[in-house]
């Protein structure tokens, strides 16, 4: 497959390159960048009005297999990640065996192969079986391909398995991401806790259950030299734990999610379970101080936390519903409208938080765009304004909270290591 | 007027002048609750379903006679003995319900939002019977019913309600409603009992039980549930009876005709002694009777008036 994108603007955020270049591809990589190339025969798309992008990176997201393929399968989710415009994400290791083992690492990596769509990184656990008790053999799990250990969705409670996981995890030089949350404070918590928790009746999650354990762990992160990621930060508070720890040199990064970053507790409204995520929507004040921490930052990596769930389990009463937002397919339109179109944050640094951000934390040399490197590109329209139909998901799981809304700037091409997999939104089939 | 929306969940939901119309129904219900032959035909042919989730002998019987008074058919599901036990979700137990020819279904669930989810899938009318820690509107409006008929407006008047206030539905309605007709609502118990942001749904909050009562035109106990102390919420049962519980002494703080009110089950001796229970100011009984109107008032106005308009 040889072609050439033409005409459009060219942002690298690693070597802070913003030009409008054509860009030759072949064999599966880069050959050529420069102006108005021109190749007898090669078959050329034509890009003008549309930035070219390093191939998007989503750290976080969970594609439920094995064990979970009612909600998503490896292949789903990779449909997915290729319409929203990533091409490579990182999938967290709660599923069912968890990668707390290299067979699960393996598989994953395999059904991904096969699918042939976006990058898969499996994560491993960081204690075996995610309990928190035993940390897992992270050296084989890093041999068979893990980028980071986490154990999403589960805090690890005991400080000194915790301490062990970002001692040992040294010896890698991957990075321990913390799902941080305070089990105790936040038992059969629903949603944020505050004035709307009190009008809906819903039991509330205080911003320090999930603060409590970010001081803990940037506080083990400095005591070990780990290097810590946090997960999913939401509050304000996290953004000053965040800035302590950079102000100390404590190796610490964080991630924030497009849902986090939009909306706040108010949309609990009605009891939508769409909206019904951990950590949960936040007041305005947190969201608030999230956007100033991504703008200023402080938040280096964007995230979905994508979690897809079948709809009978999403469709019940609000506390019977699983916690989680299908985000793959909105993530780009959510953070371009919200963070480019409305706050004024600068196209190429938005890009960065989805390319070069998560790519450095991960320590993969993606997320960049340069001649010889494998063609994995990123193209959004950023003035095509489309409302989100969540039905039409690629995703198996259709729990958004954004269904109906309306966002400029979409991704309209995917392409990994040279071949297309998404072009306007339509998805190239994957193999079964 | 009537209820103009399908569903009646919250009493948010209700202007000053629907909640007058449905006190002013109610009123005349009453009559009918106290007569020799209580049975009037206005709701021949009509299907009242209670579908209550959760164990409940007042709200129950009470939707249940008030629909059978008015010639109803009535039909009372548990959930501990029907398909719920296997498994069906509460979607499908709702259409089932609507396929047999329901025309209200009364919910009663432990989960705050269950009637808001079941009205959405149900053509089929809903109201709302209780739903975990969110509203009980039935409840509000009967203690509303209870108030007028003592003291006449609700415009001034203080009202006191003490204890559980986190996990109280019944104080959540309350606030709710009176605080729009009018009144001052105070809101008493532990902090570890009362949520955050209350204050600025109207109520004042204090944690001091004496400043609540001073005054007091109606005096509203809750009920306490052991499972609270079990929880950590409180040291033990005795240390909340002596900070929070009603007695005969400590009513006295209260102004002299004050009404005192509970939405029951009592824990006697626990959150309110039983002789002032039992006393003249207690209104508690009446309470009851006044439920029975209320929800007759509201199948009547939800259901009876439908073909005239």
């Amino acid at each position: 497959m040889e072609y050439i994108l033409q005409n459009g603007l060219v942002m690298d955020p690693k070597s802070n390159l913003e030009k409008k270049l054509d860009i030759h591809i072949q064999k599966g990589k880069i050959k050529n960048m420069a102006p108005h190339l021109e190749e007898p025969g090669v078959e050329v798309i034509d890009l003008e009005n549309k930035i070219v992008a390093p191939g998007f990176i989503d750290m976080h997201v969970h594609l439920r297999e094995p064990g979970g393929e009612a909600n998503e399968t490896i292949l789903t989710g990779c449909r997915a990640a290729a319409a929203g415009g990533f091409t490579a994400v990182a999938a967290m290791p709660n599923t069912n065996p968890c990668a707390d083992q290299e067979g699960v690492v393996e598989l994953v990596k395999a059904r991904a192969q096969r699918a042939g769509l976006s990058r898969v990184w499996p994560i491993g656990a960081i204690s075996k079986g995610q309990k928190g008790e035993e940390i897992a053999e992270t050296g084989t799990l890093y041999k068979a391909g893990i980028v980071a250990i986490s154990d999403d969705g589960n805090p690890v409670t005991n400080s000194e398995v915790m301490r062990r996981a970002l001692e040992y995890s040294k010896i890698f030089d991957i990075p321990v991401i913390s799902h941080s949350e305070d089990l105790k404070l936040s038992a059969g918590g629903l949603m944020h806790e505050g004035y709307w928790s009190t009008v809906l009746g819903l039991k509330g999650i205080p911003p320090e259950a999930e603060e409590i354990m970010e001081a803990r762990d940037i506080l083990l992160a400095k005591l070990t030299g780990g290097r810590l990621h946090l997960a999913h930060v939401s509050t304000a508070g996290s953004v000053e734990l965040l800035k302590f720890a950079k102000a100390q040199g404590i190796k610490v990064t964080a991630e924030a999610t497009p849902h986090h970053l939009l909306l706040t507790d108010e949309e609990v409204q009605g009891y939508n379970t769409s909206t019904k995520v951990n950590p949960p929507l936040r007041s305005i004040e947190h969201v608030k101080a999230l956007r100033k921490a991504v703008k200023e930052g402080l938040i280096q990596c964007l995230v979905t936390d994508h979690a897809p769930w079948a709809e009978e389990l999403k469709d019940q009463e609000f506390a019977k519903a699983p916690n989680g937002i299908s985000g793959l397919e909105t993530a780009v339109p959510i953070c371009w409208d919200t963070l480019v179109v409305k706050e004024n944050l600068s196209p190429m640094d938005l890009i960065a938080k989805f390319t070069v951000g998560p790519a450095e934390i991960l320590q993969q040399p993606k997320g960049m765009l340069a001649v010889g490197e494998e063609a994995d590109i990123t193209v959004i329209d950023p003035h095509l304004r489309k409302q989100v139909k969540a039905a039409n998901f690629y995703s198996k799981g259709k729990n958004s909270p954004v269904d109906g809304r309306t966002f400029q700037g979409w991704p309209v091409l995917t392409i990994v290591a040279g071949k297309i997999i998404m072009k306007d939104g339509e998805v190239k089939e994957g193999n079964q | 007027m009537g209820i103009k929306e399908k569903d009646l969940i919250t009493m948010g939901q209700l202007s000053k002048e629907q909640i007058e119309e449905i006190l002013s129904t109610a009123k005349e219900m009453k009559n009918i609750i106290k007569r020799d032959i209580k049975k009037i035909p206005t709701l021949r042919g009509k299907v009242v379903v209670n579908l209550f989730y959760e164990p409940s002998t007042r709200t129950r019987t009470s939707f249940e006679l008030a629909g059978k008074y008015m010639s109803a058919d009535v039909i009372n599901i548990s959930t501990s003995a029907s398909s719920v036990v296997k498994g069906e979700s509460l979607r499908d137990t709702g259409y089932t319900l609507q396929s047999m020819g329901a025309d209200i279904v009364v919910i009663r669930h432990s989960m705050a939002g269950a009637p808001q989810l079941l009205g959405n899938y149900l053509n089929a009318r809903v109201i709302n019977a209780g739903d975990g820690f969110h509203e009980h509107p039935t409840q509000a409006l009967l203690d509303m019913l209870t108030i007028k008929e003592q003291l006449g407006s609700f415009a001034g008047l203080k009202v006191a309600i003490i204890g559980d206030i986190l996990h109280s539905r019944v104080a959540r309605s309350n606030l709710s409603g009176l605080t729009k007709m009018g009144a001052d609502v105070w809101l008493c118990g532990p902090p570890t009992l009362v949520p955050p942001g209350i204050e600025t749904l109207g109520g004042k909050v204090t944690y001091n039980m004496d400043e609540a009562l001073q005054d007091a035109d109606v005096v509203m106990m809750l009920r306490i549930q052991l499972e609270r102390q079990k929880a950590g919420l409180f040291p033990s049962l005795k240390e909340y009876s002596q900070l929070y519980g009603l007695t005969q002494e400590k009513i006295k703080l209260a102004s002299k005709n004050s009404l005192i009110l509970h939405p029951g089950p009592m824990n006697r001796g626990i959150e309110i002694a039983g002789n002032t229970a039992d006393s003249s100011q207690s209104h508690i009984r009446e309470q009851v009777t006044n439920g029975v109107a209320i929800r007759m008032a509201l199948l009547y106005l939800m259901l009876g008036q439908q073909k005239g308009e």
